[in-house]
């Protein structure tokens, strides 16, 4: 923990190429037992509660417990996320339930264009990066001769 | 030695790293590499898709001038960044980014980052530089763009799960970096006609408040581990800055960010009485004029008037949330439906305020049964961060670029090629380069592609690949493996591999550093307070700890990536104590304060703190360097 398997859901990835998890983690802590072909979270002080884990297990198997040192127990934040959007349930100590949905992007995936379709031709040695200055909705990128 | 296979690639642009820096490095050099016929590699020791420090998402881009609707001008982002920093910055780097930002923001929101417009279809502001978003998938885009710009021709390439130690020299030039995959047993060599350094700042250098699992929710994420500054050092490149580290003002323990509730919700903080510091303390600013009688007050200043209320025991310190979610919802009081709505709008904002970014204060408050339009939450100052990109300061010295330059500063701060350090052929950028602080995400990225495109433009006029000993490509792989070595020889000489009285292991190594930087650098055990005799109490414990580096142990490739982290951020802490010794004065009391040096020193001290490790010698050379105007210093009434 703070992110832990479920081993009812967990089936280590067996179709993919790679175990999601392993994969995503930006500290190296999810890890594929290769005995039981689960995954667990190899060091739960060096885990950030990022949910990248969380958000790309395709069976819902990994989830977040509190950081135990210092948050009461009983509560949870639960993400669904799709292409375009993310819903959080979010359960109390208590046990209220709230819900939020937010949007995430307003592409579709895999489409992010480099240029964002901004074009101009430039030159290696001036002040313009390669879609200024027409990203920057200016005439002319600034210099100190106004 | 370990039998790894060593790897080498050959690459014209070499960018180390995965986050908004690089990423903005990868799109920029793309580009002009492409047109040029150069190749560019990229070296990333997480998946691009969720590395750095925005992995996890964000919910505002804290840099955006708004040019182009004359919002704001590029002196006025310089003046509110030398303000903050004390007076400390280069205004002709800061301009660079400031110049440059927006072009970078408008791309995010063409490859798909939903920015929060108002009914007229304008930016919704969170403060003067900051805009909402909904960032949950914030660098799952920026990265999509990136590699999109690297894959579009198939002679360049990106490396995941590689981790990178060092760099690797041709004389004074940097040609590249070595390090190993922490999946298989290789051993890599890059070497690049430029380099590109964008590996973050430094976590965990200092020991955090939580110390049991807790340690991993740091406020900046665990995994910067200080590679940029040990990487810049090491080659040899003059560092600056060293002793700004940042100290962030956060909800308690979780470390939920503040900035919504100041400056959109427009919060109050109040102390155990009731009072609130900001006012109360008021009087005390005067003592760090100029800098204490600007608006806004600089984050450090706010930062040391609060721990002045702790330090008197008027804790705990509460965001009075209640109060500022109330306040903005009575304005709508006379309609009952408005109101109802605007309450369910202001609950979703305030609760996407941590789910976007930081998780887990959404646990705790749920945990805590706290509803924050009921209820207040503790706000405390964390432990010290190095990070350049932010409030912070911390990174590399590099040249700016030249029609920023007055004839003053041009002999000082140009040399060449922008965003190269004093290395030659060694680029920096996000939390490695130093003294243009404020830049945060979407400044980083702009410093990225600012970076990459000067970076390919050396490529090109130093078009031949640098000569690396083959000796000097040996020794550094068997002292790059040795823990793993040290492991293996000495792990059945007792029964538990953790105990063992011939090796140190990486978490007990961190801890130990942890430990000396706390109590005698100005941790939060010392209420972030030190002075010369701690400080060179420091230095002797430091020394202690580099040399049983020698006896770092690794039983696999996971410990040999965190051996190495903890030494990069041993060479961070040295160089954070050197500078704070070196500075004669206390400048930024809420980051860290000289007991023995309690005042600022304008007439001496008004300098950058410079310092250089000499690799041939093993000795660190410390100086000063002016800080020189590029824009004039209209404001003089209001400094």
């Amino acid at each position: 923990m703070p992110s832990y398997v479920n081993p009812e859901k967990c089936d280590g990835c067996k179709a993919l190429d790679k175990t999601a998890c392993q994969h995503i983690c930006p500290n190296d802590l999810m890890v594929l037992d290769k005995t039981t072909m689960k995954a667990y979270n190899r060091d739960a002080s060096m885990c950030w509660e990022c949910y990248n884990c969380v958000k790309i297990c395709p069976t819902q198997a990994v989830e977040v417990r509190g950081y135990a040192d210092f948050v009461p127990m009983g509560a949870s934040a639960t993400p669904m996320r799709s292409s375009d959007s993310i819903m959080w349930t979010v359960k109390f100590r208590n046990g209220m339930i709230k819900r939020f949905k937010f949007p995430i992007r307003t592409t579709a995936e895999g489409t992010a264009e480099p240029s964002g379709g901004f074009t101009d031709p430039g030159s290696l040695n001036g002040p313009e990066l390669s879609t200024e200055p027409a990203s920057l909705g200016l005439p002319k990128v600034f210099t100190l001769k106004g | 030695m370990a039998n790894f296979e060593t790897v080498t690639v050959e690459t014209d642009v070499l960018i180390l790293g995965g986050g908004m820096a690089a990423c903005g490095a990868a799109v920029e050099a793309a580009y002009w590499a492409n047109k040029n016929g150069l190749k560019v590699t990229l070296v990333d020791k997480a998946a691009v898709d969720r590395s750095g420090a925005v992995a996890m998402g964000l919910s505002a881009i804290n840099q955006y001038v708004g040019l182009k609707d004359g919002a704001n001008t590029v002196k006025d982002y310089v003046d509110y960044v030398r303000n903050d920093l004390m007076g400390i910055t280069r205004e002709d780097l800061v301009a660079d980014i400031a110049r440059h930002v927006d072009s970078t923001v408008h791309l995010f929101e063409k490859w798909g980052l939903p920015i929060w417009t108002d009914e007229n279809g304008k930016y919704v502001h969170e403060g003067r530089w900051q805009l909402m978003i909904n960032g949950e998938s914030y660098k799952v885009v920026v990265a999509e763009a990136a590699k999109n710009a690297l894959l579009a021709n198939p002679k360049n390439q990106i490396f995941e799960r590689v981790f990178i130690v060092g760099p690797i020299m041709d004389g004074e030039r940097c040609a590249g970096a070595v390090g190993f995959s922490v999946r298989e047993e290789k051993f890599y060599v890059f070497k690049a006609k430029a380099t590109l350094v964008a590996m973050g700042g430094a976590v965990h250098v200092f020991k955090p408040r939580s110390s049991g699992e807790g340690m991993g929710r740091a406020w900046y994420p665990p995994w910067n581990s200080g590679s940029s500054a040990y990487f810049t050092i090491k080659a040899g490149a003059e560092m600056t800055c060293q002793e700004v580290r940042f100290i962030p003002v956060r909800f308690k323990d979780a470390y939920g960010p503040v900035g919504a509730w100041f400056l959109l919700f427009k919060s109050r903080a109040t102390n155990a009485m009731g009072g609130n510091y900001m006012v109360e303390r008021v009087d005390e600013l005067q003592k760090w004029a100029p800098y204490g009688r600007v608006k806004p007050i600089p984050a450090n200043l706010r930062n040391y008037l609060g721990m002045l209320d702790i330090m008197e025991g008027k804790g705990p310190i509460y965001m009075r949330t209640e109060e500022a979610i109330q306040k903005i919802a009575d304005t709508y009081k006379d309609d009952p439906k408005a109101y109802k709505k605007k309450m369910k709008d202001l609950e979703s904002e305030a609760w996407e305020d941590f789910l976007d970014m930081t998780i887990s204060q959404a646990i705790l408050w749920a945990a805590s049964n706290v509803q924050p339009e009921e209820k207040s939450s503790e706000i405390a100052a964390a432990e010290p961060y190095f990070i350049g990109s932010h409030s912070g300061a911390s990174g590399a010295w590099v040249s700016g670029p030249e029609d920023l330059q007055t004839d003053e500063t041009k002999p000082v701060y140009f040399w060449g090629y922008s965003y190269m350090s004093t290395v030659p052929g060694l680029f920096c950028a996000g939390d490695a380069s130093g003294a243009s602080s404020h830049k945060f995400s979407s400044g980083s990225h702009a410093e990225g592609r600012l970076a990459g495109k000067s970076a390919v433009k050396y490529a090109l006029e130093h078009n031949t690949m640098p000569n690396v000993d083959a000796a000097a490509i040996e020794a550094l792989k068997a002292e790059i493996l040795k823990p793993l070595d040290v492991y293996a020889k000495y792990k059945n000489a007792t029964t538990d591999p953790d105990i063992n009285p011939n090796y140190i292991k990486p978490r007990m190594f961190m801890f130990r550093l942890q430990k000396i930087m706390d109590e005698y650098a100005g941790g939060i055990t010392a209420q972030f307070t030190t002075n010369e005799s701690m400080l060179n109490r420091a230095l002797e414990l430091l020394a202690l700890l580099k040399e049983d580096a020698q006896n770092l142990a690794a039983s696999d490739l996971h410990e040999l990536m965190r051996a190495w982290e903890n030494v990069h951020r041993m060479w961070q802490a040295e160089a954070h104590v050197r500078t704070i010794l070196f500075r004669q004065e206390t400048r930024w009391p809420g980051y860290y304060f000289r007991a023995d040096k309690p005042k600022l020193d304008q007439e001496n001290w008004c300098v950058f703190a410079n310092c250089k490790y000499d690799p041939a010698t093993g000795k660190w050379e410390m100086m000063q360097r002016p800080v020189l105007r590029v824009f004039p210093e209209a404001e003089k009434a209001t400094v």
